[in-house]
């Protein structure tokens, strides 16, 4: 078995009596998509914060990379090479789409510190923030102001930015939400082949991409992965059936 | 040309040519006022660095207008009473030196302010840096050595190597000259990878985060270099009017560079200067209507805040994209 790049380990958080996180035990490794699923609730944003650094476990540690990153602050864990994108876009929606593209890049390089040259037209950064567009094909849209894009092309410049950062490994919490059928699909696609560059942690709602891209799933339910395998254990669990995809037949 | 680039220049040009003008039709008290606008605009255009580009609303940057103003009291005072300060340093009346004295002190000052304001945020830490700046005001009044509440005065007018600084258009022309350069520089840091990223924490933390960058250094540098600027334009005011009283600490002072840079326009790099100008000119002409002129000015900057959000340059402008 291939060594695991990212690992939490007995993680557990709790908000007063609410236990959001129980024991949880995961692994993401070179080269796969691991996708993590569970009904509204279930502690996956919870979850997710506390591997991107927003939140601190009571317990249980975070390994990224071979180093022991519980302790780290979210930029630290950012400059360790784990590029996320939100669930709810977070861009600065006064820039343009590539000044967005521009700071990923920025963020990657470091040296932040330059007070005199001017940023826009470094050759480098721009070069890294425009093969970023062009692959997520917001390339004609590089003008644009963040704020007058839709909702669909900001999960795109998303995912973007989170491209010119070069990253180990990618996190990724809901990149499809909202995206249309079409939309959707493309970056099924898309994720399909990034998996080979970087591994991705991917937390979706829309099944048909879960089952189409993980290589892994984990189910969480009331904090606990209850459940991790291929698409087809995870299908055929009679647990998962129960807590999760039942509540769907049932629908 | 893009329009704002034309009006970057064409609103220091106002400036100047008001003070020539005057110098022409012998008016030296417009030269004086057209002198306090510069320097105003200079503390304005350091605020706006941390307001403007940072997002961070300090209403305590009268503090280091009045450490700038007092590091410029104290070596004058002590050039003019051959007195050495705690017996070992020399004071001294060039302006090259109290400038950089000046910028040192108040960068060091927005330093430790800045690393203890900037752990707080929103309303928390405007309350912070005005307590910050409160407590510097009170220490000078409390302080007989220089002067306590009633300030100090330096006779002369401190010197510039080879300029006559007692001409009011010479100093005018020095604190225009200043005035500029830190203009060009506000310019280039604005376009700058740390003004990217700095303007960013502004729109989205979390974003800055997440690339890998650290929201409270980048914070802090330009909190540190907002105050060195209003610190500058601080020994400039006291050189002005050869005064320096804890008026220069107060919050009123903060309230006022803050006010002058919504009326010219938030962000914008000519707007601290487009409203030090209009200031100014309320000021003029308003103080000749009422004693009361601070009524009219509250009614301006209300319809500022309500129908022109921009400021002056705003409403030319309009909401344009600050990138090219």
């Amino acid at each position: 078995m291939t060594e695991a790049l990212l690992q939490t380990r007995a993680i557990c958080k709790s908000f007063g009596a609410l236990e959001a996180s129980k024991d949880v035990t995961l692994d993401l490794r070179p080269g796969e998509i691991h996708a993590l699923i569970g009904p509204n609730g279930a502690g996956k944003s919870t979850l997710i914060a506390q591997i991107s650094g927003a939140l601190r476990p009571d317990s249980g540690r975070v390994i990224f990379d071979g180093q022991d990153v519980t302790a780290l602050t979210t930029t630290q864990r950012a400059r360790a090479g784990l590029g996320r994108t939100f669930q709810i876009s977070a861009l600065p929606m006064e820039f343009t789409v590539l000044q967005n593209a521009v700071l990923g890049a920025l963020g990657q390089r470091g040296r932040a510190f330059r007070f005199f040259g001017n940023v826009m037209r470094d050759k480098a950064l721009l070069a890294r923030a425009e093969e970023a567009l062009d692959q997520v094909g917001l390339a004609e849209f590089r003008n644009f102001v963040t704020a007058e894009l839709s909702h669909g092309q900001r999960r795109q410049l998303e995912v973007a930015v989170a491209l010119t950062l070069q990253p180990k490994a990618f996190l990724m919490d809901e990149p499809m939400a909202g995206l249309g059928a079409e939309g959707s699909h493309r970056l099924t696609g898309f994720l399909d082949e990034l998996r080979h560059r970087a591994p991705i942690l991917l937390v979706e709602h829309d099944m048909d991409a879960v089952f189409a891209l993980a290589d892994r799933i984990s189910v969480l339910v009331y904090g606990q992965v209850i459940a991790t395998g291929t698409a087809d254990e995870i299908k055929a669990d009679p647990r998962v059936r129960e807590a999760y995809l039942g509540e769907e037949d049932a629908a | 040309m893009r329009r704002e680039t034309i009006l970057n220049l064409a609103i220091p040009g106002i400036l100047l040519a008001t003070a020539l003008i005057a110098y022409a039709m012998e008016e030296p008290y417009i030269i004086t006022l057209a002198t306090k606008a510069a320097i105003l605009a200079l503390a304005g255009v350091g605020l706006n660095i941390a307001l403007g580009l940072g997002g961070l609303v300090s209403l305590g940057h009268a503090a280091f207008f009045g450490v700038g103003g007092y590091a410029m009291g104290i070596l004058a005072f002590h050039a003019q009473n051959y007195m050495p300060i705690w017996g070992v340093l020399e004071g001294t009346k060039s302006m090259p030196i109290i400038w950089l004295v000046a910028l040192i002190a108040s960068a060091l000052a927005a330093l430790v302010i800045g690393a203890l304001s900037l752990r707080t945020s929103g309303v928390y830490f405007i309350m912070i840096t005005l307590a910050f700046g409160q407590m510097l005001f009170y220490f000078a009044i409390s302080w007989p050595t220089y002067g306590g509440e009633d300030g100090m005065s330096i006779y002369l007018r401190n010197d510039f190597p080879g300029v006559n600084t007692l001409v009011p258009l010479n100093f005018f022309l020095i604190c225009f000259a200043v005035l500029t350069v830190v203009l060009v520089l506000a310019d280039r840091l604005g376009k700058s990878a740390f003004g990217l990223a700095l303007q960013a924490t502004r729109q989205n933390v979390a974003r800055v985060e997440a690339v890998g960058l650290a929201p409270y250094r980048l914070r802090l540098v330009a909190f540190t270099i907002s105050g060195a600027v209003t610190g500058l334009a601080g020994a400039l005011f006291a050189d002005l009017n050869r005064f320096v009283s804890p008026s220069m600490l107060s919050w009123h002072m903060s309230g006022e560079i803050m006010i002058l840079i919504i009326l010219g326009g938030i962000a914008r790099l000519s707007g601290p200067v487009a409203g030090a100008m209009l200031f100014i000119a309320l000021e003029y002409v308003l103080e000749d209507l009422s004693h009361y002129w601070h009524v009219y000015l509250g009614a301006i900057l209300l319809g500022v805040v309500l129908f022109a959000r921009g400021g002056v340059v705003g409403l030319i402008l309009g909401r344009e994209v600050a990138h090219d």
